[in-house]
């Protein structure tokens, strides 16, 4: 009965090729679209966290309860977390951690001066977390935490019209609100995705920058890194425990709350885009059952009138349309795989780099085609696109015999 | 006329010989239309608010700096004589400005005057650690001119508590909301800066908390410290130097020929370069496009899928009447005449696409521009690109009907094959054709 079904179903579908094959091109463009642009849409947003976590903040960061509000020298905290919180961190959970001194201060050359943030940072722990120790391109990372050569930015080196192996003089304040002041040399050179990090962000060592702050054995921040940047829940919960009240701990989706709402905003936008190709496609859909069952209301009448049951109609009418939508999500699976493929390389957009930075993304596209994208799309498409079939293929069903008999 | 009357009536009965197949196709239309006109309003509308925004914040439309002060930022890459050139600059552009109105009366002149001339700001830009009783931060103090500032920025607007800056030479700082509390000061507090001048000479000063501005935009908040010209100039050791001359234009369309006018001043001063809006703000614009480029792929893709779905109608029911146009054919109408006929069929269903789309698509975006559209995660988004959390999408003719006659042609073009076609029906053989 089964066969019989599909067979009068595929044969049907081939009565009239042309319209047949129109409707496979439109559900084989539709689903293209949807995989095609929320593949580039996902390669950009999730470079622009994996960047954005990669920078600085890590997954998850811990520090003093006030440091955030007021990020000021004294709100520090221990330099080794101990008990259970080592523990956490210590975990399989989690990748890296890396604890730092981070205040603000003033850098001066002989002719410039600069706001910045100083990070004193242990090299061995940093290096796992942040991108700073891999882009160095002058000179080399800080050796040890005692290091006190300094790391600036190739920006920097150019504004302040300094250089590898030149002094320079940072300025901050010590807990009593006293003005501090040393000169440094600068050992390193690191290159960034953006001017703003190049400028902003200045690397020595951290018990060099305890020393020179006084606050000995004290850090502000400690950054996590886990398993991925959507797997955080486990991970940041378990630290939040560990930690107790005395820390305020939180989720790079707070740090930095522009990238955690992109992240939400992007999902919820791929599903919106996903309703609007389909309802386009739905019309097109319908009709072409409508018109497929409206020539056959006689061939549909004898078949009823020979003893056929409804349901069996009804059947071979979903049975068309799913053929159809299946045939037609194929090709566009296969068409998104094949234009998706040759750009795995990345899609250069330089000429858009400024526009870009400001929305965070980086200037080299890759796309990412996820399977939970494509069968998000697919599941969009066959289910709905059965659904829309049915109002004609129930009517089909439910016509009189006679009626449908006598119809021209 | 009468031929015309005939073959419109015989297109409209076509089109309603299968009212379901019509309504369907013209629901794919309408969706499309609907979905254009809010989605094009409301990406027009945030543009200009991201534009409008940012420039009113610091930008202004043209700047005029040292050369490679845009890119480098140095102290040293300073203008001379700063406010002179600036009253020349404001003299001479809105002297010329008036010329365009000649004609007008006189006192017409004067009340537009206001609004229509050229503002004109100087400021100076230096590094500083600012230190209050017992918080110290590296900020970027800017020296204004607090007559001309509240004409070029919106900063000044942004005062929530205290006030602005009275005078040229009072000792006095306004920041902005999150740097007050990082400091910990509030008003009438003292603050010390300290800092190098323009000859790296050792630069300080202690200047009173008079005004803390909101944005509510935290970077900005945190960023803000501005005090008067001429103390600025004390303090870094500028003479009478300073950084930047904004202008700001009385709207974004008379920036080109405000420039070609200030660059004319500009032209024997060889250190100086005029940047626009576009140099200073590169981003902006980059961003609005890859934002367009994006959003019309999308559009691309829905007007393609609504063109099939014309197709595959008016094909269909080109078929369906082959016998029909055997006959009428073998009765000696011409391929021609059967050809515009399907093409009007298919005009008609455009034209009724249209206006639902164009009327339900202007009552959306009507009601949308009086309360405002919003979604989840809006807010944060807003903050990144200078724009509120509530947008007002714009109504204007030329974004209203941009998608829906885009669609309107496509759908015109899709019924160009079935309308062709019946150029190689043999009337013999159309006539003995199934159906």
């Amino acid at each position: 009965m089964i066969a019989i079904i599909f067979r009068l179903a595929w044969r049907n579908l081939w009565r009239n090729n042309r319209r047949t094959l129109i409707m496979l091109v439109t559900i084989a463009v539709g689903i293209w679209a949807m995989i095609f642009m929320t593949a580039l849409m996902r390669g950009m947003v999730n470079k622009m966290v994996r960047d954005a976590v990669k920078v600085l903040p890590g997954h998850v960061q811990i520090h003093h309860p006030d440091y955030l509000d007021d990020p000021n020298i004294v709100n520090s905290i221990e330099e080794h977390p101990d008990g259970i919180l080592l523990q956490v961190l210590n975990g399989p959970d989690i990748v890296a951690w890396s604890s730092r001194v981070r205040v603000a201060a003033i850098i001066s050359s002989a002719r410039e001066s600069r706001s910045i943030t100083l990070l004193g940072v242990d090299p061995a722990t940093e290096s796992e977390v942040s991108f700073v120790a891999g882009k160095i391109v002058q000179g080399s990372f800080l050796n040890d935490g005692d290091d006190d050569g300094i790391i600036v930015g190739r920006k920097l080196t150019e504004t302040l019209e300094t250089g590898l192996g030149k002094r320079i003089v940072i300025m901050s304040q010590d807990p009593d609100n006293e003005i501090v002041d040393r000169g440094f040399r600068i050992t390193g050179v690191f290159d960034a995705n953006t001017e703003a990090l190049e400028e902003g962000y200045v690397f020595t060592g951290v018990t060099a920058a305890q020393n020179f702050l006084g606050i000995p054995g004290r850090v502000h921040e400690v950054a996590i890194v886990g398993r991925g940047f959507r797997q955080i829940d486990g991970m940041y919960q378990a630290v939040k425990n560990a930690a107790g009240p005395n820390f305020s701990v939180l989720p790079w989706t707070e740090l930095n709350s522009y990238l955690g709402t992109m992240l939400g905003v992007m999902d919820g936008f791929v599903l919106v885009w996903f309703m609007v190709v389909f309802l386009a496609l739905s019309f097109g859909l319908v009709n072409t059952l409508v018109m497929a069952i409206f020539e056959r209301v006689r061939e549909i009448g004898l078949m009823l009138a020979l003893g056929v049951k409804p349901m069996i109609i009804l059947a071979q009418i979903i049975v068309e349309s799913v053929c159809l939508l299946f045939f037609g999500a194929l090709t566009g699976n296969l068409v998104a795989w094949l234009t998706i493929r040759p750009l795995q390389d990345g899609i250069d957009l330089s000429s858009y780099a400024e526009g870009l930075e400001m929305f965070g993304y980086s200037t080299i596209l890759y796309p990412e085609m996820t399977v939970e994208d494509v069968f998000t799309a697919n599941v969009v498409v066959l289910s709905l696109g059965i659904i829309a079939s049915l109002f004609p293929a129930i009517r089909a069903s439910r016509y009189q015999p006679v009626e449908a008999l006598i119809k021209v | 006329m009468l031929l015309n009357n005939i073959t419109f009536r015989l297109a409209w009965r076509n089109l309603w010989r299968q009212p379901r197949r019509t309504l369907l196709t013209l629901g794919a239309m309408v969706f499309a239309n609907i979905i254009l006109v809010c989605m094009i309003s409301l990406q027009f509308g945030m543009y200009g608010l991201m534009i409008d925004n940012t420039l009113s914040m610091l930008t202004g439309h043209l700047k005029v700096l040292a050369l490679n002060y845009k890119d480098d930022g140095k102290i040293r890459q300073s203008i001379d004589e700063a406010e002179t050139l600036a009253r020349q600059l404001r003299n001479d552009l809105n002297r010329l400005k008036n010329k365009n109105f000649e004609g007008e009366s006189a006192a017409n002149n004067d009340t537009e005057g206001e609004n229509n001339s050229v503002k004109i700001a100087v400021r100076g830009k230096a590094f500083a650690l600012a230190s209050s009783e017992d918080r110290s931060f590296g900020i970027l103090v800017m020296g204004v001119e607090p007559e001309h500032e509240p004409q070029v920025s919106s900063i000044p607007g942004l005062i929530q508590r205290g006030r602005y800056l009275s005078d040229s030479k009072a000792e006095e700082i306004v920041i902005g909301s999150v740097l007050a509390r990082n400091l910990q000061v509030d008003l009438d507090d003292e603050i010390t800066l300290i800092g190098s001048g323009h000859d790296g000479s050792f630069a300080a000063a202690v200047i009173t908390v008079v005004g803390i501005t909101q944005s509510g935009m935290t970077d900005l908040d945190r960023s803000i410290a501005q005090m008067p010209l001429q103390l600025f100039q004390e303090t870094f050791a500028m003479g009478n130097g300073a950084h930047e001359i904004v202008i700001r234009a009385p709207d974004l369309s008379d920036v080109e020929e405000i420039s070609i006018r200030a660059q004319r001043l500009l032209d024997d001063r060889p250190s100086l370069v005029l940047h626009d809006w576009d140099d200073l703000e590169p981003g902006l614009k980059q961003s609005i496009q890859a934002d367009l480029f994006s959003a019309w792929f999308m559009y691309g893709v829905l007007i393609t899928l609504v063109a099939f779905s014309v197709l595959n109608t008016m094909l269909m029911s080109v078929l369906e009447r082959t016998r029909e146009f055997g006959i009428v054919m073998s009765l000696g109408l011409t391929p021609g005449r059967l050809g515009r006929l399907v093409i009007l069929e298919t005009a008609i269903m455009g034209v009724l696409g249209l206006a639902a789309g164009i009327l339900i698509g202007t009552g959306l975006v009507a009601w949308a521009g009086i309360y405002g559209i919003t979604f989840p995660g809006m807010d944060e988004m807003g903050k990144q690109f200078n724009l509120p959390a509530r947008i007002y999408p714009d109504l204007t003719v030329f974004q209203l009907a941009l998608g829906p006659s885009i669609v309107f042609a496509a759908t015109l073009l899709s019924s160009l094959w079935p309308a062709l076609r019946l150029h190689w029906l043999e009337p013999v053989q159309a006539m003995r054709a199934a159906g």
